[in-house]
């Protein structure tokens, strides 16, 4: 295994990411759209925060920056007590494979390989040899209630288990961040209640934070707390959707 | 991560054989074209082959090749033989004529007259006959890819009466023979018989092969008989590379073969290309995920680069078993005889298969490099 740095060594407060007059501006043509408004937020650890808001008003903007993968032009974001945009870029990467794990809307596992090293792939990453990675991915497989998919290729999946794949592959290196974009926006509303409560359950601890972008008022209740974006700015910071919405 | 990047590959077994096809059919092209190539100007120099005693050739100061040849006085002999250094010489004489089959079939050939006394200037081994069989009047060999084109194969020749310059000519052995370029039947007699064999002319004598004395090169003989008789002299591996050269500069053979090996390289950068784009595209979003996860590009650059090495490897080593196939199953053609795949052919069709990879996988590498992690919440 490749040697861990643990950049995020220490912890400030309680915040897990604390991000400070975040602006992104996009280029179109010669134009320069800005989508993001020098934005102030803190995720705190031990909580399920969303990020909620129309398509358009800059929530997965806002999250890829948080995480460490798209830069802001301008404002720090701070992970874990990390300043992650002072860091040069193999240390960025690096920090994401050791402090975050992921989860996206299309999965987006790899589908020639089975289950259990879909969810291994952050291990492995991380230099683990694959057949220890994929048995410490099936002990995640079974805590997700789909043990026996383990050999099974993505396609033979039904969406909510591909999902749970997701899960353990964004868990299996034991992230203090696990960022989710939409994850429950291919499901029907049970699964989708499932799939919370899995997260909850998996991914919300003490020293972690959970980000999940949605706009799916079906699990809105599920929320420690909700950030509302809209054109670029944090309309609403609270415990619950403002009645307004 | 490179056990990702292989499974990946496979995983997709239509794009995966695609890809092989490509590498595959690119090398068997250039390798195969190759192979012809090197063994049929080869040929230019079958002559030169087919007399493996003879350590120097000498002929008149026009002559070019075995087969491009002005025929000297037979006191040329005489004068070779006198030059120091020089341990045996004979005549040799070489020269177009038509015969007669018994079907009154004309056919144009090679009349080779070889050494009366000592038979040097034949080809060292028979396919059937006796070489001693050559002293008996009226007697010839045939090369044995001419016994082929012009009988057939399997029809045995030995007992044949060929009619020459009026002469006749009885078959009485089958020559085993590197064939000529043009592939002309080769018939073998005595030089005096030869002599009756083809059209008068006042000279005749179209070599004179050379056997130096211990402690001699032939290089240092060959410069002897230069000065001391004003003959041309080549040492056989001069007179073999004058052969080939003979053929790339007076035949479009490199151009066709060259214009088929380069085609072999586009057809191949298409297909690798094509494929391996595909192939990255259909992927971008797990690489793209993977990036965000925590994978370098460094690390990337090295799955893609795995990725091309295994088609690489497993597609050249499919074209060169092809070729390999391909001369093998051809070998019983009069046209492939001796056919072999020259050492430095692999070497070449590898570097063409490394450069076709090179070239793909920079291309298919920069979507992927350009692709923002970022991309993937999109």
């Amino acid at each position: 295994m490749s040697e861990p740095v643990n950049i995020a060594a220490k912890v400030e407060g309680e915040n897990a990411i604390s991000a400070r007059q975040i602006a992104r501006d996009f280029q179109t043509g010669q134009t320069s759209i800005r989508v993001l408004h020098g934005i102030d937020a803190d995720i705190r650890s031990g909580e399920m925060t969303f990020v909620v808001g129309e398509s358009g008003s800059g929530k997965t903007t806002l999250i890829s920056i948080m995480c460490g993968i798209l830069w802001p032009t301008e404002g720090d974001v701070k992970v874990f007590g990390t300043d992650i945009y002072s860091l040069s870029d193999s240390e960025l990467v690096n920090f994401r494979l050791q402090n975050i794990g992921f989860i996206f809307q299309q999965y987006n596992l790899i589908p020639s390989i089975d289950a259990a090293a879909n969810a291994a792939v952050p291990l492995i990453a991380q230099g683990m040899d694959v057949e220890p990675a994929r048995e410490k991915a099936k002990e995640l497989l079974e805590r997700l209630n789909i043990a026996d998919q383990a050999d099974k290729l993505p396609n033979q999946l039904s969406g909510g288990q591909q999902q749970r794949v997701a899960i353990a592959r964004a868990l299996v290196h034991e992230p203090r961040l696990v960022v989710c974009d939409e994850p429950t926006a291919a499901l029907d509303a049970s699964s989708g209640r499932r799939v919370m409560d899995l997260l909850r359950e998996v991914a919300v601890a003490p020293d972690r934070a959970c980000i999940i972008v949605t706009h799916d008022n079906r699990i809105f209740d599920l929320a420690d707390r909700i950030l509302v974006l809209e054109d670029g700015r944090i309309t609403h910071d609270g415990t619950e959707m403002p009645a307004d919405h | 991560m490179l056990w990702i990047a292989i499974r990946m590959l496979t995983g997709d077994a239509q794009k995966f054989y695609g890809l092989l096809f490509g590498i595959g059919f690119s090398t068997l092209l250039i390798t195969q074209q190759l192979t012809i190539f090197v063994n049929l100007i080869e040929r230019g120099a079958s002559g030169v082959f087919n007399a493996p005693e003879a350590e120097v050739w000498v002929m008149d100061p026009v002559s070019r090749t075995t087969d491009v040849s002005y025929a000297m006085p037979s006191t040329a002999l005489d004068e070779v033989r006198s030059v120091q250094g020089v341990e045996w010489a004979v005549p040799h004489l070489r020269s177009a004529a038509s015969v007669r089959t018994k079907d009154g079939d004309l056919e144009q050939v090679a009349i080779i007259g070889v050494d009366d006394a000592t038979l040097i200037g034949l080809p060292a081994n028979m396919v059937q006959g006796d070489k001693r069989l050559l002293r008996q009047p009226d007697t010839v060999f045939i090369s044995d890819g001419g016994a082929i084109n012009m009988f057939g194969a399997g029809y045995d020749v030995i007992g044949e009466r060929l009619e020459l310059n009026d002469q006749r000519a009885l078959i009485v052995g089958i020559t085993d023979t590197i064939p000529a370029f043009t592939s002309t039947a080769e018939l073998y007699t005595t030089y005096s018989r030869a002599l009756n064999f083809v059209p008068g002319a006042r000279n005749r004598l179209s070599f004179v092969l050379v056997g130096v004395s211990d402690g001699e090169s032939p290089a240092a003989v060959a410069d002897r008989i230069e000065d001391r008789t004003g003959l041309k002299a080549e040492t056989r591996e001069q007179l073999a590379q004058a052969g080939v050269d003979f053929i790339v500069e007076n035949t479009g053979i490199p151009t066709n073969f060259g214009i088929t090996v380069i085609l072999g390289f586009v057809v191949g950068v298409a297909i690798v290309g094509l494929t391996f784009s595909l192939f990255i595209r259909d992927n971008i979003k797990q690489f793209g995920a993977l990036k965000a996860i925590g994978v370098t590009n460094a690390k990337i650059v090295r799955m893609v680069a795995v990725q091309a090495g295994m088609v690489g490897a497993v597609g050249y080593a499919l074209g060169v078993i092809g070729t390999a196939v391909f001369i093998w199953a051809f070998s019983g053609n009069p046209f492939f005889k001796g056919f072999y795949i020259a050492w430095q052919i692999p070497l070449i069709s590898l570097g063409a298969v490394i450069l076709i990879l090179a070239i793909t996988g920079w291309l298919a590498l920069r979507s992927v490099l350009s692709t923002e992690p970022a991309s993937v919440f999109r």
